[in-house]
């Protein structure tokens, strides 16, 4: 059963087993504008919970994204390379960023539910 | 004063309109003591344009301006022939008062040619893709070190013995704040060891031809050992005509160009402003500095033009920029543009060809002095002679006679006493065979 | 009576709101204008050349086998072509530039005759020292009131432009701190600091770490003071700040940035402001940018060039780049050579090739001459009153966070004023084009939300900024009272429309590629 997290700023993962699929919300998508570009980590990768892991890019701001849950990254998105309005059109499905496998699963828990996090971005 | 339009009764509503009772009080967050009086600076007061310009010019009396007798004078900086055309199209009001283009419609015309520039740099180059310009080729040739270690995350640069001096320190002082720099020993006339200083720790070799001395050099092996390492090549290219007449760096494998620009449309101004061209492969294209221009439409589909891939830049990326850089060389661009412009393919590659046929006369007739030996057996507009003596002693002479003969090595590396005998010396198509046999002349009257 | 035939009408046509779609595109005296590369065509040249053949034999294997692909037009048309480029920009001498930050002050043309007298423009910079006497003694003069303005001991000439100037200066605080047999990372920046200054250090191998703006739009003392530790080598800081306000408290924080062992990097940017009253070596600063484009009238140039020459006090002075210009009984002299170095000079390097903007420097120095001390004076103050005659007059109908002043050059806004209007700052600046303006600074100072930076600089005419003055008053009303026609979709009069930066960002076009080859490639 896939059960999706978020965290206050503004990232979302996905768990399925021992792979974390994270990518950016809703609202920070729609904070951003439109997307020009991605910078996405490589296959490999070693990330820490917090640590930055993702760079997106509007014409007139560049974001940090960090990863919600540690790991080692399995796959970037390649779709975005080529075509980076998917983050606008479907920022938590279609458009996520990476995948990685999880370090600790208990790092997940630690994260916002949905119903958390929609009270935390009412607030903003 | 006949800048500031506001009279005092203007200054007065002014300030009755602010509620404050003098100009003073607009001050009161400055700390009293820090507020000086005009005595305490030992300037003087101002002066009529009249005055101005007199001292100026009694200034700039005191110079040998090239153009004053025969010119022989390069290593980085080339006395060419700009239309008459291209200084005063420069000095529109358009041109020469507007700001940077941020604000794409009312800037169209610092934009497109932006977009020209970047399109005759490319094709000069030989490259994918330039940027709008840095300072001036010794920085762009730092940057492109930089940005070499940022591509292949590798500390170290291999410099060629025959860049120029001005160029390695440049890169010396901006690079080994993140890296190791390496200098090959210097050879005149003769190709280095550079290829044997490559290792798998190496980011960039960077080479310059033709090199300090004039001397050609054939960059395709240099390219293939540096890309068999995985070190990436940085061609740099200090007189940019010569690009009209030999191999361009990107077909003989550079991965980067780092170019001065100054030749063309731009006069020696004693040093600067002058024009940086970079010049690199699209995949790296997120990796170069500065400013890049951008076609697209706007709301009602025209084409136009925009500053674009900003996030690069430090107004936006702050300290993770590709570089700090803001102001560039705009004028100079623009200059070097129209030029190029008139000039065309059939003018720029004439140029060429004219400058090297001025350049291998002049050769053979100071090869053909007694005592004197032509060190560059390759070259473009540019070459090294060795003399009977002291090369900087001959020059003070020669110029005591209205000759600016050239550049002595030793004015550039003043430490290597295997230089102290070479000249450098350029001919453009500025240079007359009368220029040229009065050299040749003044030159076996000095020598022993 | 004898009779002309012709038929030519004499009277003038009703015109009646007639709308047009013109055959060619182009519009009166708005043309349309094509790349070079569009136009151009074999063989064509615009400069005559003799076509010399050539041996090969000296060209080292290393001669040109393609062509270059570069267009040819013949004069007449590269100077139309350029001219009709000139006619889309806005530029100082058309129109107000309310640009915060930048000093968009006039730019004379004595400035562009003293630098193009052959001795000065036909200048090599390698000629021998002693046949470019009256240059080294014109760099020297500017140095002198450079120095002279800031009171400061020394002065770095050949930084380029703003930015390498504060590189310059970081390299000098790194190489004083080496010299002391310390490491210091870390550099305290205010977070309302133009993107040059972070830049800048993380480029000279430093950390940046952010302090604080207050309520009143200065930096936060106390943070910084707090933030000052052993492991600081420099507070990087904006006098006036990028807010338009004087820093009160720089004497102190330059105090305490000295007593932790660091050193006082100030962006002179703003020195306009001041240059003629306050002296920022009196304030403590060990080391200040001048942006001779900015402060002292050389053009902008649609970007450049500009020159950035840095002033160091005592005790960074030793460690200023090559070359150094000294001047002794024999004369002016390039000290270009580590071992010919005058007594307790220690420079950390070069930081380009040759001696600096030296065209920049004669400008500049004709602006010096012509304004004299008392000049330079005058422009700060009018500079001053016109920005705060500005906040004045518009804090009424507008948002000034800072609004009680007084201002120093500039004067900031803010977006609040357009709350609940559906109008950003962005829409704003553009409805400001189509009443003929160039836009202000827009979102910069961050520290503000929707910031918008107005700097109209001494060259305006009293009746320039009434004007300017009326049409942003009547902009803020009609933004207020919710009319949004003005703003929509604006600018609309402009030789273009607001451009898709987004397009262009997705899938960069960064060069003109011939048809054939640009197909080829797909």
């Amino acid at each position: 059963m896939s059960e999706v997290r978020f965290t206050d700023q503004h990232e979302w993962v996905r768990i399925d087993g021992d792979e974390a699929t994270i990518g950016i919300t809703k609202y920070a998508a729609e904070q951003l504008g439109d997307v020009v570009y991605v910078e996405l980590p490589e296959a490999g990768h070693k990330v820490g919970a917090g640590g930055e892991a993702a760079v997106v890019e509007s014409v007139k701001a560049a974001s940090e994204v960090y990863a919600p849950v540690g790991g080692e990254v399995t796959t970037s998105n390649a779709v975005l390379a080529e075509d980076p309005a998917k983050v606008n059109a479907d920022p938590e499905g279609e458009g996520w960023f990476f995948k990685l496998k999880l370090a600790d699963k208990s790092e997940f828990q630690k994260l916002l539910t949905a119903d958390q996090y929609a009270e935390f971005v009412k607030g903003l | 004063m006949r800048y500031h339009p506001l009279t005092p009764d203007d200054r007065l509503a002014m300030i009755e309109r602010i509620g404050v009772t003098s100009v003073d009080a607009l001050f009161k967050d400055v700390p009293v003591s820090a507020v000086v009086p005009l005595s305490s600076f030992d300037l003087p007061d101002g002066q009529g344009e009249l005055e101005v310009e007199r001292k100026l010019s009694r200034l700039a009396a005191k110079n040998a301006a090239a153009g004053n007798g025969p010119f022989f004078c390069g290593a980085g900086a080339y006395r060419h022939h700009v239309p008459a055309s291209v200084d005063h199209l420069i000095q529109r009001a358009e041109f020469l008062t507007s700001y940077t283009p941020y604000q794409p419609e009312i800037a169209q015309g610092t934009l497109q040619y932006m977009f020209e520039f970047q399109t005759q740099v490319a094709l000069l180059t030989g490259m994918e893709v330039a940027n709008a310009s840095l300072y001036d080729g010794s920085t762009a040739t730092a940057e492109a070190v930089l940005m070499a270690e940022r591509i292949t995350r590798r500390p170290k640069a291999v410099l060629s013995g025959g860049l120029h001096p001005h160029y390695a320190e440049t890169v010396e002082t901006m690079a080994s704040l993140s890296g190791q720099v390496v200098r090959a020993t210097t050879t005149p006339g003769k190709a280095d060891d550079v290829i044997a200083m490559i290792d798998d720790q190496t980011a960039c070799v960077v080479v310059q031809s033709p090199d300090v001395f004039g001397l050609i050099h054939d960059l395709k092996p240099i390219a293939a050992a540096a890309h068999a390492k995985g070190a990436l090549l940085i061609a740099v290219v200090t007189e940019i005509v010569s690009l009209g007449l030999l191999e361009a760096p990107g077909a003989q494998g550079a991965d980067i160009v780092a170019a001065e620009g100054q030749s063309i449309g731009n006069g020696l101004n004693f040093g600067g402003p002058y024009v940086g061209l970079f010049a690199t492969r699209e995949k790296f294209l997120r990796q170069v500095p500065g400013r890049l221009t951008g076609e697209t439409v706007d709301a009602i589909g025209k084409r136009g033009y925009v500053l674009t891939l900003s996030t690069r830049e430090q107004h936006i990326r702050r300290e993770k920029a590709t570089s700090n850089i803001c102001t560039n060389s705009g004028l100079c661009c623009l200059a070097f543009t129209i030029h190029l412009s008139l000039l065309g393919e059939e003018g720029f590659t004439r140029l060429a060809r004219l400058n090297h046929a001025k350049a291998s006369a002049l050769a053979d007739k100071l090869s053909a002095v007694k005592g004197v030996e032509l060190v560059t057996p390759a070259f473009f507009n540019e070459f090294t002679l060795r003399l009977p003596g002291k090369a900087d002693a001959i020059v003070e002479s020669l110029a005591k006679k209205g000759i600016l003969a050239g550049v002595p090595a030793s004015r550039l590396m003043p430490h290597d006493p295997k230089v102290r005998d070479l000249l450098i010396v350029a001919a453009t198509e500025t240079v007359t065979d009368e220029d040229c046999d009065a050299f040749a002349r003044a030159l076996a009257e000095i020598l022993p | 009576m004898t009779m002309n035939n012709q038929g030519r009408p004499t009277s003038v046509p009703a015109v009646n709101g007639h709308v047009l779609t013109t055959i060619s595109g182009d519009r009166g005296l708005d043309h349309e204008e094509p790349l070079i590369f569009e136009l151009g065509r074999d063989g064509m040249t615009g400069v005559d050349l003799p076509n010399v053949q050539l041996s090969d034999a000296r060209l080292g294997g290393v001669k040109r086998a393609q062509p270059i692909g570069l267009p040819g037009l013949s004069e007449p048309e590269v100077v139309r072509h350029y001219v009709r480029l000139s006619r889309m920009n806005y530029a100082i001498d058309a129109g107000l530039y309310p640009l915060g930050s930048c000093t968009m002050k006039h730019n004379p043309r004595l400035n562009e005759k003293v630098a193009r007298l052959p001795g000065f423009g036909d200048l090599h910079p390698l000629s021998p020292q002693s046949t470019v006497q009256g240059a080294l003694e014109l760099i020297a003069e500017l140095m002198t009131w450079l120095t002279t303005l800031t009171g400061m001991p020394a002065v770095a000439m050949s930084p380029k432009a703003g930015a390498h100037g504060e590189l310059c200066g970081l390299l000098s605080i790194r190489a004083a701190i080496a010299a002391r047999g310390e490491t210091r990372k870390r550099i305290l920046v205010p977070e309302s600091a133009h993107g040059t200054n972070p830049a800048t250090a993380a480029f000279a191998g430093f950390t940046i770490d952010e302090v604080k703006g207050t309520p009143d739009g200065r930096v936060d003392m106390i943070e910084l003071e707090g933030k000052l530790a052993p492991d600081v080598a420099a507070i990087m800081l904006t006098n006036p700040n990028t807010c338009g306000l004087f820093e009160r408290d720089i004497r102190h924080m330059a105090d305490a940035t000295h007593k932790a062992g660091a050193y006082f990097y100030c962006d002179g940017a703003n020195f306009n402001a001041i240059a003629g009253r306050v002296r920022p070596g009196d304030l403590g600063i060990d080391a200040m940018h001048i942006n001779l484009h900015k402060t002292f009238s050389t053009p902008h140039g649609g970007g450049g060039p500009g020159a950035g020459p840095v002033v160091l006090s005592a005790a960074l002075a030793p460690f200023a780049p090559l070359p150094l210009l000294v001047h002794d009984a024999k004369g002016f002299r390039l000290i270009e050579d580590r071992d010919a170095l005058p007594s307790g000079a220690k420079p950390f390097g070069r930081m380009c090739a040759f001696h600096g903007q030296m065209g920049m420097f004669v400008r500049a120095l004709a602006y010096m001459l012509s304004h004299g001390r008392d000049g330079v004076r005058q422009a700060s103050e009018d500079a001053v009153l016109s920005a705060n005659y500005i906040l004045a007059s518009l804090k009424d109908v507008m948002s000034a966070p800072y609004g009680d002043g007084p201002c120093m050059h500039e004067a900031l806004f803010d977006d609040s004023f357009l709350e609940g209007t559906g109008i950003t700052t962005l829409d704003f600046a553009k409805a400001m084009i189509d009443e003929g303006y160039h836009p202000m600074t827009m979102y910069f100072p961050l520290v503000v939300h929707g910031a918008m930076l107005i700097e109209p600089t001494e060259s305006e005419s009293r009746e320039s900024l009434d004007r300017f003055i009326h049409v942003l008053r009547e902009l803020a009303i009609e933004a207020r009272d919710g009319n949004k026609s003005r703003f929509e979709g604006a600018p609309h009069y402009a030789p273009r429309h607001r451009l898709d930066e987004t397009a262009a960002a997705r899938k960069p076009v960064l060069r003109w590629k011939r048809k054939d080859l640009a197909e080829a490639a797909e």
